[in-house]
């Protein structure tokens, strides 16, 4: 049976747009509601990020929207109970995002276990490495058909992207730069260059760039060179920006990605 | 069975939990760092730069009237001797050899109290290297003198503005700007802390330490081992290189001494070893204070260096299989054990290394007991607070 994630790419080949936001932020029970409004504007995919008080590969937006997130309370077990039951009205994939130490505390069983129950698709977890994941968290995550996504970067070697590929069922997360997370205003030939070569490299996976997509430079690249992108800190910008109506931080989001 | 094995772990701690982005980089690293330690060129050039620049051997100084105190035989390894005031460039001098090896021609660091800073700063000046230190704002503020040098000596000193502003978010700084540098730029890390290769290759570098120490103690005592160790740990740095060499010696006890804060039954502590879970911080996998959530807990301690909410993965796998004693010494037995020593010494220690000598009232030693205590470094950058505490 396929999964959702591949349905979407089965159904859909180009200009997916998929939104990461975090849990908790901009009010502790904003989670939910979020994730219609981004399903209700169109949006093809949705990233959930598990607030981590050490986030490494996240620039300061997406730290400052854990720290609010954390100190207001929010965790795993209470991101659980909100997803719980969304599955009668999300139909679009839902992957968590999430540093291992705080998957680690929760226990990886019970929280595949939780996964699969409130029906979240994959997991991404940037500082697990691919060996790691291989030994240690494959063999739980497949029982429970839960996807991992795994990220390639401008550093990684092109016998390591094919391993890669041929560890994935679902998508593959490009990396589009050497940065943390956050907005970047235009990706200059060198990383044009990267995305063609990857593009060129065929694989079996569709790939989904991310870090720095923000406006309509950024996202027209992706979209020209991979799958579709992946957008974060601009979100939450966004959503700092409406704190209380997401749907209207959805559309400044969508009108930023056309300037 | 202390060694680092293939994988990077000591025991159940340690590895590589590193972004993709710095994999390449890591792994390069990774296998090469010990055919460059190995290589007799390095050593030579790294022996030279710790006997002529930084002033090693650092002494070991039988302290009588603190002996006579603790009734046994208290050996001080002077590791507050050394240029720049501290064991840490030892480790900065082998880093910055083995940076220019690999071709890198950034460095950059973390550092709490500044000490490691300084260090880091002072062999980017002595190299003609490019040098970026990451320090929480708190830690900026309240060791200004260490500032001061860093950036006297051509370092560029970015004051970290998240979390609680110290250390630790200092550490998640230079790991950001590494994953956006990860070709040009060397992460001099400054404790035996971070991914794989990280804790082993700072351990290496600080074994000199216990290397002497064996030498000294044959030519004073006729025997090149003593019956007690003691070296405060916060990451771990200096407590790696003092015990490295005596890890497979069983007449030695390694004794580790923690940072209570005010007490390990309060909120304010950087017990990590004694409080910590398993978990993962920076890179490794390892003891770490942190909430039922999995997340990372401030830690406090009055020593800037030992504010570190975890602990290098060796000394982890020691403390668990029980090759050492850890003990924690509180703020006010640490100030008290600074004060003895310089009243009976006339050495004023760091507060980091007060709490290893804070160590010595917790033990019942016998009269022959040979003791080592590794006086890890001075006191002068804690002159403020120990002029506002005694």
């Amino acid at each position: 049976m396929k999964t959702r994630i591949q349905q979407l790419f089965e159904n859909k080949h180009s200009n997916i747009t998929s939104v990461y936001y975090t849990a908790g932020f901009p009010q502790p029970d904003a989670t939910r509601p979020i994730l219609k409004a981004l399903q209700d504007k169109g949006i093809d995919l949705v990233e959930i990020g598990i607030p981590f008080s050490d986030p490494m590969a996240d620039g300061p937006v997406i730290q400052a929207s854990s720290h609010q997130a954390i100190s207001e309370g929010m965790n795993l077990k209470k991101l659980f109970e909100q997803l719980e039951g969304m599955r009668t009205e999300i139909h679009i994939p839902v992957i968590l995002m999430g540093y291992v130490n705080v998957i680690m505390q929760f226990g990886i069983e019970a929280f595949c276990k939780a996964c699969t129950q409130v029906g979240v698709d994959g997991v991404i977890l940037p500082d697990l490495p691919m060996h790691d994941y291989l030994e240690a968290y494959k063999p739980i995550m497949d029982a429970y058909g839960l996807s991992m996504v795994l990220l390639i970067t401008p550093e990684t070697s092109t016998e390591r992207i094919l391993e890669i590929d041929k560890n994935t069922d679902s998508f593959i997360y490009m990396v589009s730069s050497a940065a943390t997370t956050g907005a970047q205003t235009a990706f200059d030939a060198k990383k044009q260059d990267y995305f063609q070569r990857i593009h060129a490299m065929n694989l079996k996976n569709p790939c989904l760039i991310g870090f720095g997509i923000s406006n309509k430079a950024t996202y027209d690249a992706a979209c020209k060179n991979a799958q579709g992108a992946i957008i974060g800190s601009r979100f939450i910008t966004c959503l700092r920006q409406h704190p209380n109506d997401y749907a209207q931080a959805v559309d400044a989001l969508l009108k930023q990605l056309q300037q | 069975m202390y060694q680092v094995n293939e994988n990077g772990y000591f025991g159940e701690f340690g590895g590589a939990y590193i972004p993709e982005i710095l994999f390449s980089n890591v792994e390069t690293l990774k296998n090469q760092y010990r055919a460059i330690l190995e290589d007799p060129s390095f050593q030579q050039e790294v022996d030279q730069l710790l006997a002529d620049y930084v002033g090693r051997p650092s002494p070991l100084y039988h302290a009588k009237r603190l002996s006579e105190h603790y009734g046994c035989q208290i050996y001080l390894k002077r590791e507050d001797l050394n240029h720049t005031g501290a064991h840490k460039i030892n480790n900065t001098i082998g880093q910055i050899v083995l940076a220019k090896r690999l071709g890198k021609t950034r460095i950059i660091a973390e550092t709490g109290a500044g000490q490691h800073g300084v260090a880091t700063a002072t062999v980017c000046a002595l190299m003609n290297m490019e040098c970026i230190v990451y320090m929480g704002k708190t830690d900026v503020e309240r060791q200004e003198l260490n500032v001061q040098k860093m950036r006297m000596l051509g370092a560029s000193v970015y004051p970290v503005t998240s979390g609680n502003q110290t250390l630790k978010d200092a550490t998640n700084e230079a790991m950001r700007d590494w994953c956006s540098h990860p070709v040009d730029t060397f992460y001099i890390i400054g404790s035996t802390v971070g991914p794989h290769p990280y804790p082993d290759m700072v351990e290496r570098f600080q074994s000199v330490i216990s290397r002497e120490m064996k030498e000294q103690l044959q030519t004073k005592l006729g025997r090149n081992y003593p019956d007690y160790i003691l070296a405060c740990i916060g990451g771990g740095s200096n407590a790696a290189g003092a015990f490295h060499h005596y890890l497979d010696e069983p007449r030695t006890q390694l004794i580790a001494i923690e940072a209570a804060g005010k007490g390990t039954d309060t909120d304010e502590t950087a017990a990590s070893i004694l409080l910590g879970r398993l978990g993962i911080l920076h890179g490794s996998k390892s003891l770490i204070m942190q909430t039922e959530d999995g997340q990372i807990i401030e830690p406090y301690s009055i020593s800037a260096g030992l504010d570190y909410p975890g602990v290098g993965p060796l000394h982890a796998h020691l403390a668990r299989t029980g090759r050492s004693t850890v003990l924690a010494a509180t703020d006010a037995e640490a100030l008290t054990a600074a004060m003895e020593l310089t009243r009976m010494e006339g050495i004023i220690p760091a507060l980091e290394s007060a709490h290893a000598l804070a160590g010595l009232s917790k033990i019942t030693f016998k009269p022959e007991d040979v003791v080592v205590v590794n006086l890890s470094g001075r006191g002068d950058k804690d002159m403020d607070t120990y002029l506002r505490y005694i």
